[in-house]
């Protein structure tokens, strides 16, 4: 049975302009020890899906799902006390900016501590010596120190290790990273992902990992999603997506790879991700896609099979070009 | 490619269908958040209602504000036994009628408000502009003039001015407005020091706007969101102290009509003739209710960080 | 930390300076001739009029004058009052602990009833809770108080006969005022009732003084407690599993509580003002009656002095919130 097991996931929002589909009918699986990619432009939809799973959005959310089980408990009918007992403990989640993740008003040891207090039955030596060990795990030098500091008083890949540290003080089965580079330097990215990857693999727990960055997905994932516009428009394994990717959108954004450019002037996709004014009636990607045609404007295309990577497209890539059916 | 107002809809190949609703254009879109909020509205409407009685005062009271009706003293409003129709809210001490006298009280208020804020609104923006922009001693010389102004109440401070400035409902507003004006600059000040240092700001001076542009049309507009609620709210403040001042008889003289100045002497009647006290305090808050609604309103239709999407 | 305290003090000081230039300046600007105002006497000879400058010191420079002044205040000498003959500094302590004993209860009753109002209206944001707290507090905050304090009368004193009307304690008890204050003057005194009689006393004025900051309070804490639960780590409390309570009370409210606090120091500013009022109605001897009374006597040596005390505890209160501020947020102590 999958760990984490989410079918057809939408998310509207309550706008004073109207309901705004943030996430539209998307399905996530995740199996023990897996490592997945959700990869997406800002806009696409990729953090709502996973906050909604946590329980963290907002009180204008409306959320639909077929069916929505972690680890067997169906998370959307669960009372907010079962909720609370899996949040944290079995599934945890680190998000982009942690500079501003952390509670100005408390020391880091208050706040390691305070996860550990929830959810584990420890001493109070215990947690501080299990404290001290989450330090020394995320490679955070002097961790007594570190344990009195304040967040401001530490940089962002300090801080991002901290946030690391607090999410798999109880072992969690599942963690959930959401963007946990982007707002760091280029040194620091790598390592952090590199922490990440040695974590998982040292502890077993499934890995979600949200990003736009593809060259991060080429190193760390297993499995790729690709999500456009609130929609799951792509899902294959990571080497497959690479050789052979079945949405135009995704070949879009794998020839815009700076490292597989063939002409001087990187490729780009022309226009911008639908907004709440401006969804077109057919196929999301229809009006940037060079293949599209009169149907991929009229009419939206549903998820292909397996072989063809659940590509959700009228006329899926076949090496390069789209299959057009005589029909 | 398709803009990002969605205004426009054409698509590297001319396929593209924009199937929603195009972006609203900022009025509409202020006031379909100002207008979801209920009380707002209904305060914008007895504002507006206020405003109607205050303008067509002499038309709508039954009676003049000042005469004197030597044989109806203290006489109870029209529903309870001894009042008559005649007065309809009854009368006060030397026989003038209730209704009459709020009617005209109405437009003192305004007179007030509007006053009050357009002076310390004007002067209180215009330091704010300057201390934000210049920077150094300029600045710190305004900003400890205004601390000096906070450090008293004020209230207090108010009384005081008209003490020296004698006791009258002009000399009353100016002791406000000179009170009132310290919130301004610090907002505009805030508000200026938080502009200057994004990219627009830096983009029209590179442009070569000078100091006086850079003030009054790039930077102001921008700032006006907090500015215009706490108009609104000193608004409100405007017409309470003045009444307090008139309860002290430091503000509007009798036999003015001015709602505070009518609950002064009204002390001694608490007991016996309730509508004396009663209704200039009720038209007071009715009034000061309304704008504070309308301001809350604004405020939320303003604050982007509030809003819902 | 040290440097902190010490940049506070550094701009306490030019304020202070200020505040004691306009208190100085205040009867030098009123219409009149200052030392026929001050004397009060009518069509005095020039000796005498020489003899009341030199005494009152107008006879010296003005920043001579001013210096003198400020001397006077530290040391605690204010000038007297026309009405009493008696110092303003002992008439000004005399009547103080009175109005602080009210604005003590004032503001504990605003705190006690504003904070949890402010959170519930927070957490509960556009739902009827909210709205209605909102509301009442809206209501509250518009109100003339001096209207407030009538209508109360009425209600309580007038028809209900719970409250006594005026005053701080009934007449017939009668002790030597050891504190000032009456709740614990009239505890020491063991007579019996007395305790009671102060209370019932104090009821209608807390409430009447603290309306309006308790509205306040209220309202700035919902607002804190809104921007606050937007941020991101209130977002990770939740992540970790945390209970409602837990982040909205502790992760959520010691970062709200910042403005809230400084909201708090600043009505003290708004209690003064409104203690000017409530004691008039209730005739509660306190400075704020006083500072009417005496403006309407044109006592103005004690309205001079007045102003400044005034002034200056509003100050000093605002310094101590200040300070406040760097213990409880360990950003700002680096300002």
């Amino acid at each position: 049975m999958a760990l984490l097991d989410v079918q057809s996931l939408s998310v509207d929002f309550r706008t004073a302009n109207g309901q705004f589909r943030a996430v539209d009918r998307v399905d996530v699986s995740v199996e023990e020890g897996d490592v997945l990619a959700i990869v997406g432009e800002s806009g696409s939809g990729k953090s709502v899906s996973m906050l909604a799973l946590m329980g963290l959005l907002p009180w204008t959310a409306d959320i639909t799902s077929d069916c929505m089980r972690f680890d067997g408990t169906d998370l959307a009918t669960a009372d907010a006390e079962t909720r609370r007992r899996l949040v944290g403990r079995d599934v945890a989640m680190i998000f982009q900016e942690p500079m501003s993740s952390l509670n100005p008003c408390f020391t880091i040891g208050f706040q390691i501590r305070e996860a550990l207090k929830e959810h584990l039955d420890l001493s109070r030596s215990e947690r501080q010596r299990r404290a001290i060990e989450l330090l020394e795990q995320v490679g955070l030098p002097e961790p007594e120190k570190r344990l009195r500091a304040f967040p401001h008083q530490l940089s962002g890949g300090m801080s991002q290790r901290v946030m690391i540290a607090m999410a798999i003080a109880c072992k969690p089965k599942l963690l959930i990273a959401d963007e946990p580079t982007t707002a760091l330097d280029v040194t620091i990215q790598a390592q952090i992902l590199e922490l990440l990857l040695d974590l998982q693999k040292e502890t077993g727990m499934a890995l979600v990992l949200i990003t736009h960055d593809m060259g991060v997905v080429a190193e760390t994932a297993q499995r790729v999603s690709v999500q456009y516009a609130g929609q799951k428009v792509e899902e294959q394994g990571v080497q497959a997506l690479f050789a052979e990717p079945r949405h135009p959108y995704t070949s879009a954004l794998l020839a815009a790879l700076p490292e597989r450019a063939t002409t001087r002037h990187l490729p780009t996709i022309p226009g911008v991700v639908p907004g709440q004014f401006d969804r077109p009636s057919g196929c999301l990607f229809s009006p940037r896609c060079p293949h599209a045609d009169e149907r991929c404007g009229r009419e939206q295309p549903t998820p292909a099979d397996a072989s063809l990577g659940h590509a959700r497209c009228h006329y899926p890539l076949m090496a390069g070009v789209p299959r057009r059916e005589a029909s | 490619m398709s803009s990002v107002d969605g205004y426009s809809a054409d698509s590297a190949d001319g396929t593209g269908n924009v199937a929603s609703v195009a972006r609203p254009g900022r009025f509409r879109e202020f006031w379909s958040y100002f207008r979801e909020n209920r009380g707002a509205v209904v305060g914008l409407a007895v504002f507006l209602l206020f405003v109607l009685v205050a303008i067509f005062a002499d038309v709508l009271a039954p009676h003049s504000p000042t005469e004197q009706f030597r044989s109806s003293l203290l006489q109870p409003p029209a529903w309870q036994t001894g009042g008559t129709s005649e007065f309809l809210l009854g009368t006060d001490a030397v026989g003038r009628d209730m209704l009459s006298r709020l009617i005209h009280g109405s437009r003192y208020s305004f007179f007030i408000g509007v006053i009050v804020v357009v002076i310390a609104a004007t002067s209180g923006i215009l330091l704010g502009l300057i201390a934000g922009f210049s920077r150094g001693w300029v600045d710190t010389l305004i900003m400890r003039l205004m601390d000096i102004l906070l450090a008293f109440p004020s209230l207090l401070l108010a009384l005081v001015m008209v003490a020296i400035l004698g006791p009258s409902l002009i000399n009353a507003m100016i002791a406000i407005a000179i009170v009132l004006q310290p919130h301004y600059v610090r907002l505009t000040r805030a508000a200026v020091l938080g502009e200057r240092a994004k990219e627009y700001v830096t983009s029209a001076q590179v442009v070569g706007a000078g100091p006086l542009r850079l003030m009054f049309v790039t930077v102001l507009p921008n700032c006006l969101a907090p500015l215009i609620v706490q108009a609104a709210l000193s608004f409100s403040t405007a017409i309470l102290d003045a009444a307090a001042l008139g309860f002290l008889g430091l503000g509007a003289q009798p036999p003015t009509p001015e709602w505070g100045t009518m609950l002064a002497d009204s002390r001694e009647f608490v007991l016996r003739a309730w509508w004396v006290v009663t209704f200039p305090g009720l038209a007071i808050l009715v009034n000061v209710l309304a704008i504070n609604l309308m301001g809350d309103g604004l405020r939320d239709a303003l604050d982007p960080k509030l809003k819902r999407s | 930390m040290i440097g902190f305290l010490l940049r506070r003090f550094g701009a306490f000081i030019p304020t202070f300076i200020g505040v004691s230039i306009v208190s100085f300046l205040f009867i030098r600007l009123l219409p009149g001739d200052p030392i026929m105002l001050m004397a009060g006497e009518r069509g005095m000879s020039d000796e005498r009029y020489a003899q009341l400058a030199a005494q009152f010191g107008y006879d010296q420079p003005l920043w001579a004058q001013y210096f003198d002044y400020v001397v006077g205040i530290v040391q605690g000498d204010l000038g007297t009052s026309f009405k009493t003959k008696r110092p303003v500094w002992d008439e000004f302590f005399a009547l103080f602990p009175a109005t602080l004993e009210l604005s003590l209860c004032a503001i504990i009753f605003s705190v006690a009833i504003g904070i949890p109002a402010g959170i519930v209206a927070a957490v509960n944001r556009g739902k009827w809770p909210d709205q209605a707290l909102m509301t009442t507090a809206l209501v509250g905050f518009s109100m003339p108080i001096f209207w407030w304090a009538l209508l109360l009368i009425i209600l309580f004193s007038g028809m209900l006969g719970w409250t006594p009307v005026s005053g701080r304690i009934d007449l017939l008890y009668y002790f030597p005022s050891g504190t000032g204050f009456m709740l614990i003057d009239s505890l020491q005194s063991g007579q019996a009732g007395a305790f009671g009689s102060a209370v019932r006393h104090l009821i209608l004025p807390t409430i009447v003084l603290g309306t309006i900051p308790l509205a306040v309070i209220a309202r700035q804490t919902r607002s804190a407690m809104l921007e606050v639960l937007s941020e991101d780590y209130v977002r990770t409390a939740r992540a970790k599993g945390l209970h409602p309570f837990r982040v909205n009370g502790l992760h959520a409210l010691r970062n709200a509580m910042i403005p809230v606090i400084t909201v708090i120091g600043l009505s003290v500013g708004t209690l003064l003002a409104g203690a000017i009022l409530t004691e008039t109605i209730f005739s509660w001897p306190g400075i704020g009656k006083w500072m009417v009374e005496s403006i309407q006597s044109r006592d103005y040596t004690s309205v001079q002095g007045g102003l400044m005390m005034i002034a200056l505890i509003v100050m000093i209160v605002n310094l101590v919130v200040d300070v406040l501020y760097g213990v409880i947020n360990p950003k700002i102590r680096k300002r």
